[in-house]
């Protein structure tokens, strides 16, 4: 029973944060690829509740940032004037869910621009970047991920079920699939299909590259299921009622495999998240101007960069609850899988 | 005996599958390298074409591939348009890179995973054990690519490593201590990259492997015989947690081969990953195939490794197959 | 009068799987033949390994035979094809040793009860079975076999070993089978429940006119239950008889072995024994 409340917990934690970057329009306070040429490479903003004469404020605030004074790069607030932050502003218009048109935001500034994580090399911010790149990103590893539970599932019980010969042919295949260093297999994979595509192309080509490489471990771990589930008394039972192999797969083999899915989607997606920011970071994967996790980093490529405007590495500490979620969740299935192993049957079943 | 030959088949029938598999990749991806040519409108068609018929770029699909895998047998692997040589010994520099690299990770990161795992799976459930799993926790949810571009950043900050290659400008001043010193430096922040990444996982699984065996009834027995705690812990429980450890390390080598790879581009060192990168993106066909090939080499070497290994500390698989 | 199944000479090997050396058979069955004429209950019985199980799972068409016949109702069984056996399989139930893994520990009993209905109606596209009169067959089965309707509800692990096992023959039950093939089915169970489900089993055999196969290494039981015993080793049959003439005057050296087997306590209940 804990390990179901636990499960119940990582989830809702989960939930919520995907909730945020599904409402990304919302909780953002510009549009991401909206560009302030006048202001690159700037600073994140500091809230503060003490204002430069030490009054008090009661809502948070925040100075614009101007150039210092003979300098190029250096930027300092201009503590003349405070622009509180307002919650639940008028903004630039965007659609909530992807239909619905709205202008409110959750967060801004009534005359100026805040920029909580600062900004980029063409003066977008990186919070609004953030929020819609995890959109990409995240959709990109659950996609991802579903393709290759599916293929996983099909070859692992085809495999399992028909045995023999099949068997030996898909178990050989993935072993090849297994032979490659899994990166190495996705940039191969990458490199087989155009390089030069629109964002919505590139987006389709990850999620089918990520998607195909991956299935060789699932399969195997289906297969074993299903092997052994196949030799229960009560599928040789159900056979004896004159059960066809359809039936028998969907009724009695298939549901046997649903935990074993369900532990591998919660290692997959963080792996897969990953995979699609190192394909963006390196230009192999969603291109610009659509904004992903992979191409908020990769301005740090340059060395430049790492010296002057090391705030670009903030976007990174925002992913960590993310990952950190799914690696929660993974856990509590494991635990909910011995539980329910041990859970199953009765004391003195087998006297 | 036939074990060991089952597996070096296997090895074999591995490597020559995943070539036809690059191959066919690489072969079947639109646009050459002499594409790119093609647009440039200084270069004549004529001479595109020349390059093409040299190269055999315009045979069918078998007959390149079997010239291809004649072209291996003579050590060659192909040409590379963009580098104008074989490709085999540009294949060869940077692998020995990698290779320096990943073994180094391989063996510190076992060196460090083991006696963690084996310590956590006897304080198993107290204090120290969970907070080890909190630090395994805290690495594992930091994405690969931020890991890595972070400690990129601490160099660059505190100026205590270099912030990427192989070597400082000056090193061909420097006295052969002073190479070595050279090149440990440089290796520090690649490293540590690469062993922080698979680290957790690593320790995880020893800690679980272990965590199995220490409660067996024959381990309780041993101890009941007055062995020594480090001698129970390290020749006993580990001999007998060898078999999924084993299996582990196989794996270990996958992933820290697929993690080498991005780390080398992020922090610039000469290895098989930037060589990759810059053959997709330029369509440097039969440089990609080698370049997949010898990490595939790797791979499959490693896990033939850990057979050996497996072979050696497991009497069954040793009877199993008949030898004495 | 003509049996209802008649066996004969039914040979099936296996082929050994090994790593090293494929081509290894294995004679499960080596040429087995009997007959069992309706109503009654012909006894196999024999150690592990003789190849009882192999001819549990050979006659009820679950796997087929390497050689041999099997005459069921004018019909040769071993040389039907796969549509043709999935028809016939439903007259011929077999009764698993194990309750606990005949069962699918996911289901409901009411779901366990009503899958060979529901098999049926789609399989031969009977409308004959509409959900109200498989709720009732359900009940029926279970009150057949002295079990309360309102476990109706709950899952297999929530049942005792003798409950699982009136579960399996209700379902068994639920198609109308002409034969009961009862592999090692009391085996499981403790003394007194056996007692109990071999009671009951005699009771259905009484009023449904059953035929079983009983399958076992317990003699004892076997003489208490069957009107005739066949001793099997090694895949074949090497006597067979009445009770009171195995246990009298037992031939075989293997059947001898058996009865020695037979724990005193039970031997009361039967005739004086020669060895």
């Amino acid at each position: 029973m804990k390990a179901r409340r636990t499960f119940a917990k990582w989830l809702a934690a989960l939930a919520v944060l995907h909730g945020i970057v599904i409402c990304a329009g919302f909780f953002a306070p510009y549009d991401p690829v909206e560009q302030d040429r006048n202001s690159p490479y700037l600073p994140p903003m500091r809230p503060h509740l003490v204002d430069a004469q030490r009054h008090l404020h009661f809502r948070p605030f925040v100075y614009s940032l101007r150039l210092r004074q003979g300098s190029f790069d250096q930027y300092e607030e201009d503590t003349a004037e405070p622009h509180p932050l307002t919650f639940f502003q008028t903004g630039a218009r965007y659609r909530l869910l992807g239909f619905l048109p709205c202008r409110i935001h959750f967060l801004g500034a009534e005359h100026a621009r805040i920029y909580l994580l600062g900004t980029d090399a063409y003066g977008r911010d990186q919070f609004s970047r953030f929020l819609f790149g995890g959109q990409v990103s995240l959709l990109a590893g659950l996609l991802g991920a579903g393709l290759t539970l599916l293929i996983g599932l099909s070859i692992g019980a085809a495999a399992g079920y028909y045995g023999g010969r099949t068997d030996s042919l898909l178990m050989r295949l993935a072993e090849l699939f297994l032979a490659l260093p899994w990166l190495y297999l996705l940039f191969a994979l990458r490199a087989f299909l155009p390089l030069g595509v629109s964002p919505l192309e590139a987006f389709f080509l990850v999620i089918a590259v990520i998607g195909t490489v991956g299935w060789a471990r699932p399969a195997r771990l289906v297969r074993g299921v299903v092997l052994s589930a196949k030799e229960r008394d009560y599928v040789r039972a159900a056979r004896g009622f004159g059960a066809s192999p359809g039936y028998l797969l969907r009724h009695h083999i298939l549901p046997e495999t649903y935990s074993v899915l369900l532990t591998q989607a919660a290692i997959l997606i963080p792996l897969y998240v990953m995979a699609e920011m190192a394909l963006s970071f390196l230009g192999l994967g969603v291109p610009e101007p659509v904004p992903t996790w992979g191409n908020l980093l990769s301005s740090l490529q340059h060395y430049s960069v790492l010296v002057s405007y090391w705030w670009m590495y903030l976007p990174a500490f925002l992913m960590v609850p993310f990952f950190l979620g799914y690696l929660g969740l993974a856990g509590s299935l494991q635990a909910r899988e011995d539980a329910y192993k041990i859970e199953s049957w009765s004391p003195g079943s087998l006297t | 005996m036939r074990y060991l030959l089952r597996r070096i088949g296997h090895a074999f029938f591995l490597l020559a599958g995943v070539s036809l598999l690059a191959f066919l990749f690489t072969a079947l991806a639109p646009g050459t390298y002499l594409d790119e040519m093609r647009l440039n409108p200084q270069i004549a068609p004529e001479t595109v074409a020349a390059l093409r018929a040299q190269y055999g770029l315009d045979k069918p699909l078998p007959v390149r591939y079997l010239d291809w895998l004649s072209s291996v047998v003579h050590g060659e692997m192909g040409f590379s348009f963009a580098y104008n040589s074989p490709v085999a010994p540009l294949l060869l520099v940077r692998a020995r890179n990698t290779l320096l690299l990943t073994i180094t990770a391989t063996l510190l990161a076992w060196a460090i995973a083991l006696p963690l795992g084996v310590w956590s799976a006897e304080r198993l459930g107290r204090l120290p054990d969970r907070l080890l799993s909190w630090g395994t926790a805290a690495l594992m949810v930091i994405p690969d690519l931020a890991l890595a571009l972070g400690l990129l950043l601490f160099a660059v900050r505190s100026g205590w490593f270099p912030s990427g290659g192989m070597a400082s400008l000056d090193i061909e001043t420097l006295s052969p201590l002073g190479k070595l010193r050279d090149l440990a430096w440089h290796m520090v922040l690649p490293v540590a990259a690469l062993v922080l990444t698979a680290l957790p996982l690593l320790v995880r699984h020893v800690r679980a492997a272990v965590a199995d065996v220490l409660h067996t009834p024959f381990l309780l027995a041993a101890m009941g015989h007055g062995i020594p705690r480090r001698t129970l812990l390290y020749r006993y429980a580990l001999a007998a947690a060898a078999n999924p450890l084993i299996s582990l390390f196989g794996f270990s080598i996958g992933a820290l081969l697929s993690g080498s790879l991005l780390i080398e581009v992020v922090m610039s060192w000469p290895g098989l990953g930037p060589l990759l990168l810059e053959a997709i993106l330029s369509r440097d066909l039969y440089v990609v195939v080698g370049g997949i090939l010898f990490s595939t080499i790797f791979l499959v070497g490693g896990n033939f490794l850990a057979d050996l290994l497996l072979y050696w500390a497991d009497p069954r698989i040793r009877t199993e197959s008949g030898s004495p | 009068m003509q049996p209802l199944l008649k066996v004969e000479n039914l040979v099936k090997r296996y082929a050994k799987r090994s790593l090293a050396d494929a081509g290894e058979e294995l004679h499960a069955l080596n040429g087995v033949s009997f007959s069992i004429f309706a109503g009654t209950t012909l006894a196999v019985v024999g150690e592990s390994g003789s190849g009882k199980s192999t001819l549990a799972a050979c006659l009820a068409c679950l796997e087929s035979p390497t050689a041999g016949s099997i005459w069921y109702e004018e019909k040769d069984l071993a040389k039907l094809g796969e549509g043709a056996r999935r028809e016939v399989r439903p007259q011929l139930q077999l009764i698993f040793q194990d309750p606990a893994s005949s069962l699918n520990p996911r289901w409901s009993v009411l779901e366990i009860l009503l899958e060979p209905m529901v098999l049926q109606r789609n399989f031969s596209r009977n409308d004959n079975f509409t959900r109200q009169e498989m709720n009732q067959r359900a009940n029926s089965l279970l009150e057949r076999v002295r079990l309360s309707p309102d476990i109706a509800r709950r899952s297999p692990t929530e049942l005792s070993g003798g409950q699982r096992q009136r579960l399996a023959i209700a379902r068994a039950l639920a198609l109308e089978p002409k034969l009961l093939i009862l592999d090692e089915a009391l085996s499981a169970l403790d003394c007194s429940v056996q007692a109990q489900i071999a009671n009951l089993l005699m009771e259905l055999q009484d009023s449904l006119r059953m035929t079983y196969l009983f399958i076992t290494h317990d003699l004892a039981m076997a003489a208490y239950l069957a009107d005739e015993i066949a001793v099997m080793e090694a895949g074949r049959i090497v006597e067979q008889g009445p009770p009171e003439k195995i246990l009298k005057r037992p031939q075989h050296e293997t059947t001898r072995e058996l009865l020695a087997a037979v724990p005193r306590i039970a031997r009361p209940a039967l005739p004086a024994v020669e060895l």
